[in-house]
């Protein structure tokens, strides 16, 4: 009796468990034909995109109001090179905001201890480009570790504050010049002499742009594989529900913190690449403000898709770039003072449109793509049904209670 | 020995500005668990405002400086009244959203001020005896700073009486203690967040023209500038609680004043570091509630 009982219970937990475990499983496409095929097709574009911006430098196309030369000229290839180093810390800052949850004032540290870092490291210790690279994101490792664990004491809004203070330090020190190491107010030059050749100069623009297009599919691979691992999975759980996850054993504090750490060092690797593409490094990379560029990126593209983070900083430096230059042409000065001085203010436009984004459009450009998508795919559909993820959602809230 | 005293009064002082901006963020939080980030604008437009107003009616009379502060103070309220009614009402219970819109329109508004008023900074002029220095136990200390002290007073003595005795006063502090409670018991809280948005938004806007005077400068960045050390004052004095915010600001202050006059300037970092020692002994800060 006893034992039929518990084998009765046997097979309903099994049932329950695979019931589970068919739901957690990502919607299953009809057969399994099409359902490689789907994924044969979702690798295919991302990688005919990556070659077709490789080849970019070798064509000559021109997209006026967009970019502001042809793609083989140098300023053009500044610019996207500009794009795609903010597009990798902006997967970072997804990274830690649409995946763990985490919203960090104070990211701008780990950008700016990449860029201040490699031109320290080759200047003063007279190192190589590549083991320079290595001993900074060792520094970014140790300092990621130590910040992370002292702000990860407190969640959602004293998180946020607490970052801001750190990274505040770190801006208040880069200004400082301590040692003459930083170049204060100027910022630092990038030491030449411990670049290759191929990577200094103007003419070298397509060499750079290469090199930021490398980081860049880097950077994405491994936020997928960050996202994807059970680090990301747990993540994900503790977001949603941390007692949950306490009471299974798991302890959320390492796992925020891995994700942390992970998302510092490819900000920290961004930040090196910065300071090659702009032949130094300013205190503006170490700023609150730069925080809150790579914040609205995320929002911009919609919190907690890469592929949102992405476009979210192509729109965003591109449009910034464009702007500026509207902001001195004679169509705005001409306009009565009202309109002028709002308009030829680029941050204005910018801030604006990202109000504009949180109160109407909170899925952001993510959501307008799935939109898209719907009208032609079933499995968008579905997935639009269930509601878009809103940037609140993904925030743990240490206020729950009230 | 009057180092010690010029470094403590001016540190006061200091602390004085903090806690201006630092209440209205405190009492937000507390009441809302809204982070204002467009805070900071409140206070720049009412040190711009106070600046072009005291120009008109004469910037070294007495009168002009007086009508500066209310003209302040109230664009400071009317600014936060608007934001709140506008913005931040609209994403009701969205914290995160509060947050992302207050960013939006921090960056909005520091870019417009950048355009009207010019990114080089502005030098206002008040009467002539607040630049000049009142000796202390042979310390010779500026007037402005006596002027802020007994500004921050007022404002602490005047939100804590208006707490403490009036109706809305009490749905705001029920509000901070149980919100729920307060709108079960039928209440309509959201004139409530309104309040606290104008309180903090007329503080800050004092705050701006004690701090354009007690600075020397006005620029479209500086209330962005304070705004940083007034979360790290809101996080040590504890969150959604004002006598903290009050003590938190002359601490942070006088930490920050003593450890740049005899550590080499650097009174950022003391501060840093004392927000990551509150943080490890005591997360949720010197007075606030057990989280």
């Amino acid at each position: 009796m006893t034992s039929r009982n518990t084998q009765n219970m046997d097979t309903r937990v099994k049932d329950k468990v695979s019931a589970m475990r068919a739901a957690a499983a990502p919607p299953a496409d009809d057969a399994g034909a099409t359902g490689s095929r789907s994924r044969l097709l979702g690798l295919i574009a991302p990688v005919g995109l990556v070659v077709l911006l490789a080849c970019l430098p070798l064509l000559n196309l021109s997209i006026p109001g967009v970019l502001p030369g042809a793609t083989y000229t140098p300023g053009t290839l500044h610019l996207l090179a500009l794009a795609m180093v903010m597009a990798g810390a902006a997967l970072s800052y997804n990274l830690l905001f649409g995946v763990a949850g985490l919203l960090s004032f104070g990211h701008a540290l780990y950008f700016g201890l990449g860029a201040y870092g490699l031109g320290i490291v080759m200047e003063e210790l007279e190192l190589g480009l590549v083991p320079a690279t290595l001993v900074v994101i060792m520094a970014g490792i140790v300092l990621s570790t130590i910040l992370g664990a002292v702000s990860l004491r407190v969640t959602g809004i004293p998180f946020a504050m607490v970052t801001l203070a750190f990274a505040q330090a770190g801006f208040v020190l880069v200004r400082k010049n301590p040692g003459g190491l930083t170049g204060g107010e100027e910022g630092l030059r990038l030491p030449t002499d411990y670049v290759p050749d191929w990577l200094v100069g103007v003419a070298d623009t397509r060499n750079l742009y290469w090199v930021a297009l490398g980081a860049l599919v880097l950077a994405f691979v491994i936020a997928t594989w960050v996202q994807r691992s059970r680090a990301g999975h747990v993540a994900e759980a503790v977001r949603e529900n941390e007692l949950r996850v306490q009471v299974l054993g798991m302890r959320p504090f390492l796992v925020k913190l891995a994700i942390f750490v992970a998302a510092s060092v490819i900000a920290a690797g961004m930040g090196m690449v910065h300071l090659l593409l702009n032949s130094g490094a300013v205190p503006h990379t170490m700023s609150a403000e730069f925080t809150i560029s790579l914040l609205l990126m995320v929002v911009l593209g919609g919190v907690g898709s890469r592929w949102g983070a992405v476009a979210g900083a192509f729109v965003y430096v591109i449009l910034s770039q464009r702007l500026a230059v509207l902001a001195q042409s004679s169509a705005i000065d001409d306009l009565p003072a009202v309109l002028a001085i709002p308009l030829s203010e680029p941050m204005f436009i910018l801030g604006t449109i990202f109000i504009l984004v949180v109160l109407f459009l909170p899925g952001g450009l993510a959501a307008l793509g799935l939109r898209a998508r719907a009208l032609f795919s079933r499995r968008a559909r579905s997935q639009l049904a269930d509601g878009e993820r809103t940037p609140g959602d993904l925030v743990q809230e240490d206020d729950q209670r009230s | 020995m009057s180092e010690v005293i010029l470094l403590a009064v001016t540190g006061v002082g200091l602390g004085a500005i903090y806690f201006l901006v630092a209440s209205g963020l405190s009492l937000i939080y507390g009441l809302m668990h809204v982070l204002n980030f467009a805070h900071g604008v409140f206070l720049t437009l009412g040190a711009f405002l106070g600046l072009e107003v005291a120009q008109r009616l004469g910037a070294s009379t007495w009168t002009g400086f007086a009508v500066s502060l209310l003209v302040g103070a109230l664009a400071g309220a009317a600014f936060a009244a608007l934001t709140e009614r506008v913005l931040v009402q609209k994403l009701y219970n969205r914290h995160i959203e509060q947050v992302l819109v207050t960013v939006g329109l921090g960056l909005a508004a520091v870019a417009l001020f950048d355009g009207i008023w010019g990114t080089d900074p502005r030098f206002p002029r008040g009467p002539a005896w607040l630049s000049e220095t009142t000796t202390i136990g042979g310390a010779n200390i500026p007037n402005i700073v006596f002027v802020a002290i007994i500004s921050a007073a007022a404002v602490l003595a005047a939100v804590v009486l208006f707490l403490k005795h009036t109706r809305y006063g009490m749905i705001i502090r029920a509000g901070v203690e149980n919100r729920a409670m307060v709108t079960a018991l039928g209440i309509d809280v959201r004139n409530a967040f309104t309040l606290v948005f104008t309180i903090g938004g007329a503080a800050a806007g004092i705050g701006g023209v004690l701090a354009s005077h007690h600075f020397g400068y006005v620029s479209p960045m500086l209330g962005q500038t304070l705004l940083i050390f007034a979360f790290i004052v809101t996080v040590i004095g504890g969150l959604g609680s004002l006598i903290g915010a009050a003590v938190a600001s002359v601490l942070v202050a006088l930490l920050q004043q003593f450890a740049n006059f005899y550590l080499w300037g650097t009174g950022d970092f003391a501060v840093v570091i004392l927000l990551a020692l509150v943080l490890l002994t005591r997360p949720s800060g010197l007075m606030g509630r057990k989280a």
